[in-house]
């Protein structure tokens, strides 16, 4: 006689459970297969845990976005955020939908220039762009996104020496009705140091003033704080306008649209919570249609959109180490994943589905990553079916930041997977080896020796 | 190891207990070892048992019945 298939005992006290503040059924609906790939084969070809990009997603993501605001405003462009997620392939999939880069340091400009984008289509964006920097993205023709007075003063001089005149934007923070504020990158809007700046470059001459930039916060609930800074963006264009005759080619909206993940300590599942990319998009393109520019001057809009159309792309598939009981009897689970590659932990309350069926009962329990460290928790409480060694989990939502992110702490780095529009797997990066670490590694030589 | 005499155990697997006034539900077969004890079975009978019935090895079935029982034991199910 065949036997039955084995699940843990458990029982569950069901006074704690009702009002669930645990999580809902679909929480624990089991995942077996990612764009009709199966789970236990991913792992079992490509070792756990393992990141699995959806190719299919992003471009259903990005060509959604792009409708949404294309429909709703005439001129329209995205510039991929590469610090959400610079796997080449991943920019590169973004790149064939139409998307520009935006880049925060040297290394992803040279990224971004590889995968072959051109310069003068990489927004250069960040406080910290040295001499080089700034000399390299003139050569090329890059829009540069200038953050303080500081960058101002440099550039003015660089440019100078090379007789350039780069095309340059500034960024602009301001008070969009949230808290907190984000006034540590760019200008004031409100107490005049954005309207200095421009006044500064405009009296001076070398640069070309083409665009505004801001970049209100990041995973923003509000819709209406983005219709409150285009309104404000939009003023500062007109204003340019009025005082120096000049048309401001672009305004850049900057990220920061919120993804499907739950934050947490927040009420509801972030799928059902969050706003909608319409809702953005409607506060967006209404404040600049309705700022007062004549229509053949209507500026540009860019977006930076990087969660938003990216997150529910990425998977993270893990596997059970052990299970134990905590002293309070809650149960924790030990999984072969951590803090150390799922960053966003920290912020969200990442859903996690098994990858196999169960029965339909299940236990509150706490997941812990592999660390030897206590902040390496990946879930305080989540209701799942009881899992036992061996068994395997999907981590959903991670596709932003958490490549991006990830630390080298303890264990090497798993290897990243997409799948294609076909349903076929390609490793878009290996796993980590101790050659990879080692690569920069110098062990001078009187210390190469020892006897124990 | 004894189930408490007044729990009362339905048949698709919920527990009450009347003195308290707190209600569980068990899976099947937690709900096959609770009859198991009830039956007056040891713990050894009970692991030869799964053993036999499902695929599965000595030692997980033997942690898992342990800690089990200890729940059963935290929620004041058996004596
Ligand atoms: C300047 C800039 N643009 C775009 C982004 C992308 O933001 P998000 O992933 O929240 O859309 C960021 C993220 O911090 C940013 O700093």
């Amino acid at each position: 006689m065949e036997k039955k298939q084995y699940e843990r005992p458990i029982i569950k006290s069901l006074n704690q459970g009702l009002m669930n503040k645990f999580g809902t059924r679909t929480e624990y609906m089991p995942v077996t297969h990612i764009d009709g790939v199966a789970v236990n084969e991913l792992l079992q070809n490509y070792g756990s845990p393992l990141f699995v990009i959806s190719e299919r997603k992003i471009r259903e993501n990005y060509r959604n976005a792009k409708r949404i605001f294309e429909t709703r405003y005439p001129k329209v462009q995205f510039a991929w955020s590469y610090k959400t997620n610079y796997l080449n392939a991943v920019c590169n999939v973004f790149h064939q939908e139409g998307s520009w880069g935006e880049v925060v340091s040297r290394f992803e400009y040279e990224k971004a220039l590889k995968n072959g984008v051109p310069g003068s289509k990489i927004l250069f964006n960040g406080p910290d762009k040295m001499d080089d920097d700034l000399k390299v993205a003139i050569q090329n023709d890059s829009p540069i996104h200038i953050d303080h007075l500081d960058e101002l003063y440099r550039l003015i001089e660089i440019s100078n020496d090379m007789d350039a005149n780069p095309r340059v934007a500034i960024r602009v923070n301001m008070d969009t009705g949230i808290y907190p504020m984000w006034d540590r990158f760019g200008f004031n809007y409100e107490n005049g140091q954005a309207w200095d700046a421009i006044n500064k470059i405009m009296a001076n001459g070398r640069l070309r003033l083409v665009g505004l930039h801001c970049h209100i916060g990041t995973f923003m609930l509000a819709p209406s704080a983005y219709g409150i800074a285009a309104s404000k963006m939009s003023e500062l264009a007109l204003q340019i306008k009025n005082r120096y005759g000049k048309i401001i080619s672009y305004i850049d909206m900057g990220g920061g649209f919120a993804s499907k993940n739950t934050l947490k300590g927040s009420y509801g599942l972030g799928a059902d919570s969050v706003p909608e990319i319409s809702q953005y998009a409607e506060a967006i393109t209404s404040a600049l249609l309705n700022a007062g520019f004549d229509n053949e001057e209507l500026p540009y809009l860019y977006l930076e959109t990087g969660r938003a159309l990216i997150d529910d792309a990425g998977y993270l598939l893990g596997s059970v180490i052990s299970n134990k009981r905590l002293s309070d009897g809650r149960r924790a689970t030990i999984m072969d994943f951590g803090v150390n590659i799922m960053f966003t932990s920290f912020w969200y309350d990442h859903k996690i589905s098994p990858a196999q069926e169960f029965g339909h009962h299940t236990e509150d329990c706490v997941l812990y990553g592999p660390l030897c460290m206590n902040i390496d928790v990946i879930r305080e409480n989540v209701t799942l079916p009881p899992l036992k060694a061996g068994d395997h989990v999907v981590v959903h939502n991670v596709g932003a930041y958490n490549i991006t992110q990830s630390m080298q702490f303890i264990a090497l780095r798993p290897a990243v997977v997409m799948i294609d529009m076909k349903g076929q797997p390609h490793v878009i990066k290996r796993s980590e080896q101790l050659s990879t670490l080692e690569e920069g590694e110098v062990v001078p030589d009187y210390l190469s020796k020892f006897s124990l | 190891m004894k189930i408490r005499k007044n729990i009362a155990i339905s048949d698709s697997g919920f527990l009450f207990n009347p003195s308290t006034g707190d209600s569980f539900s068990i899976n099947p077969i937690g709900h096959e070892i609770v009859q198991m004890i009830q039956n007056e079975k040891s713990e050894i009978e009970i692991i030869d048992a799964l053993t036999a019935d499902y695929a599965i090895d000595k030692n997980t079935v033997e942690k898992d019945l342990y800690d089990f029982i200890n729940m059963l034991k935290t929620h004041k199910l058996i004596e």
